[in-house]
């Protein structure tokens, strides 16, 4: 089984933002940076799979900047066996030409799973994978919480709102994770030590021109202040007053 | 004049609230320009029973594909519809929610068409050869204005963010054919299990009554169920500390890895107000906070606050409310 996992270098969603002077991006400064987590998942569901079939490859891709690199080393020391670097300057907000240039790298390489998670906080858009899937004409599932794969065809739950849905597909697959699934593993020291000799390949990513660009980015509009009503069930009374008369919601 | 295309999610043959939305929002869309909208309703045999909903709320035409294996979702075969669809009719603009479904089918549609797009939109408007959109980034605590090049522009409304509006036009049913054989998809769905069935779902649930741990056990969400009882029209919902200790379903779990809501009203009861949870929920209208804890993080984007215990304030706000609603 030879299983791609595509990984995405995001910064700490903790930190307070700061726009920069050009209006369109954020200022990376004193950002800390990790794996996004569902793509740790993915790794993760990668690593298992290979184990349970007892033979097989995991390569991780990453795109964006030289410290992309250090998100697939993660990867490495978590088990993976080699590593892809799509070098970009900065990882395009358009997740159609990130997706094509994922595809331009993965097409032909006889890939049985790529994988990915469900989405990345920092661009919010949760749509490469399914792009990807389209570009290769893979079968697609997107926001697993479940995966078994025996025999060349696989299984998976997804969960919709207030429903779950239980699938049947073929391999090649394209997979993106959701949360439930598993719970990525932390690299051993061996694990880290191992991953400084695994292969890590970069390359140009061939991202073609963007259709989607930011214009400009802006701080959401501050709430209102609001109020402590009081203090336990005695503020109750005032509390449901409010909602009726001032919010207007009972 | 432009037209614009709606999507019409649907789950076993009832309307999805988001598919209202899309109609709404294509038809502030398509009024801008002097343009018709028109709905894509993909169902089993029978849905085509739903047009006259969509046109209430603008549908000019309602285009319907009944088929069997169209029942439950079919990414495939409705990707590939959808698509055909948008080709031929040239529309400017094609608007599905990112929703679930709507999350899994905007990006193949998109693909397929290769053109480009943007999920949870909370604002679009057609401008010169663009579509501007709204889209928050960074777990909500950046908005980026962001421009779509290209005809047609997909975009997926971010749900429960459109006031739904009625504007009844003639939903003019027209019958369109699957496009290949929706039977032949590579990925099937088995089994589809819906969560206790007359239950609202927590993103179109006008209220939405959130615990975290603070209600101490899976037991103690009986506080957040009757009060959700109360309304009469809520959803509980969950913070991830609780889902993952297995108290609630992820699929009610609400933030930064879990759902983004918008409700009317949201209760938050025994949670502290993590920034991955306050990205799930920052934009509900009006937010409530019950919290013993006084420097609660989650007091600070309240608007009304009550400092206790919820094992006391929950009965007496349920309670509350049943008289308040009795009253009506
Ligand atoms: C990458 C990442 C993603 C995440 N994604 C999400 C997400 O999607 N959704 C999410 O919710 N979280 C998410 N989290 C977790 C988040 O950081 C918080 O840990 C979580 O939201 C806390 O849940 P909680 O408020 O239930 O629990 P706690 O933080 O433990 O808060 C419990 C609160 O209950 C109050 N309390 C206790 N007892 C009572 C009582 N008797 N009466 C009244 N109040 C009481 C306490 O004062 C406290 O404020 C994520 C974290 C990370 C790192």
């Amino acid at each position: 089984m030879k299983i791609a996992v595509c990984v995405k270098r995001v910064p700490d969603m903790d930190a307070r933002f700061r726009i920069s002077a050009d209006g369109t991006s954020l200022d990376e400064g004193g950002l800390k940076f990790d794996i996004n987590e569902p793509d740790a998942w993915a790794v993760e569901a990668a690593l298992q799979l290979k184990e349970k079939a007892g033979q097989g490859e995991v390569v991780v891709l990453s795109l964006g900047p030289p410290a992309v690199q250090e998100t697939i080393r993660k990867a490495l020391s978590m088990g993976a066996d080699r590593g892809i670097h799509l070098a970009a300057d900065r990882i395009p907000f358009d997740g159609f030409s990130i997706a094509r240039a994922i595809a331009a790298e993965l097409k032909g390489g006889g890939y049985d799973l790529i994988l990915f998670g469900k989405m990345s906080p920092d661009s919010s858009n949760g749509i490469v994978g399914a792009i990807v899937a389209e570009l290769l004409d893979y079968a697609c599932v997107t926001a697993i919480s479940q995966l078994e794969i025996a025999d060349g065809k696989g299984s998976a739950k997804r969960e919709l709102e207030g429903a779950q849905e239980f699938v049947e597909f073929t391999l090649p697959a394209v997979l993106t994770v959701d949360e439930g699934l598993n719970t990525a593993r932390y690299p051993s020291l061996k694990g880290i030590m191992a991953a400084k000799r695994k292969p890590l390949d970069s390359k140009p990513a061939q991202l073609g021109e963007p259709m989607v660009t930011i214009k400009s980015l802006a701080m959401p509009p501050a709430r209102p202040p609001g109020k402590i009503v009081g203090e336990g069930a005695a503020a109750v009374p005032e509390l449901v007053r409010l909602l009726q008369n001032e919010a207007k919601v009972l | 004049m432009a037209n614009i295309l709606a999507f019409a999610e649907q789950r076993s043959g009832e309307l999805r609230k988001v598919a209202l939305e899309n109609v709404t929002a294509a038809r502030a869309l398509a009024d801008a320009t002097g343009g018709e909208v028109h709905a894509l309703l993909v169902g089993a045999p029978g849905i085509a029973q739903k047009a006259e909903q969509l046109g209430k709320h603008g549908a000019d035409v309602v285009l319907v594909c009944e088929h069997d294996a169209l029942g439950d979702y079919n990414a495939e075969a409705v990707a590939a519809l959808a698509a055909e669809r948008i080709k031929s009719g040239g529309y400017r603009v094609a608007v599905f929610s990112t929703s679930a479904q709507g999350r899994d089918l905007l990006p193949r549609v998109a693909a397929k068409l290769g053109v480009g797009v943007v999920t949870d939109v909370t604002e679009a408007r057609i401008e010169g050869d663009a579509v501007i959109v709204k889209h928050p980034i960074n777990i909500g605590k950046v908005i980026a204005t962001a421009s779509i090049a290209g005809t047609p522009a997909v975009i997926g409304l971010r749900p429960g963010n459109t006031t739904l509006v009625e504007n009844p036009k003639a939903a003019k049913v027209e019958q369109v054919q699957p496009v290949g054989d929706p039977s032949a998809a590579r990925v099937k769905v088995k089994e589809m299990k819906k969560g206790a069935s007359a239950k609202l779902d927590i993103g179109e649930a006008p209220v939405v009554i959130a615990g975290g741990r603070g209600l101490k056990s899976a037991e103690g969400f009986k506080l957040a169920e009757d009060l959700a009882d109360a309304f009469g029209n809520a959803a509980v919902g969950a913070t991830r500390a609780v889902c993952d200790d297995g108290w609630r379903p992820h699929s009610e779990q609400i933030g930064q890895t879990g759902r983004v809501v918008s409700p009317d009203l949201y209760i938050a009861a025994g949670i502290s107000g993590a920034i991955q949870h306050l990205a799930g929920m920052r934009t509900s209208r009006t937010i409530v906070a019950i919290n013993k804890d006084k420097e609660a993080p989650i007091f600070k984007i309240a608007d009304y606050g009550i400092v206790g215990d919820v094992a006391e304030v929950l009965p007496a706000l349920t309670a509350a409310v049943r008289e308040a609603r009795k009253s009506h």
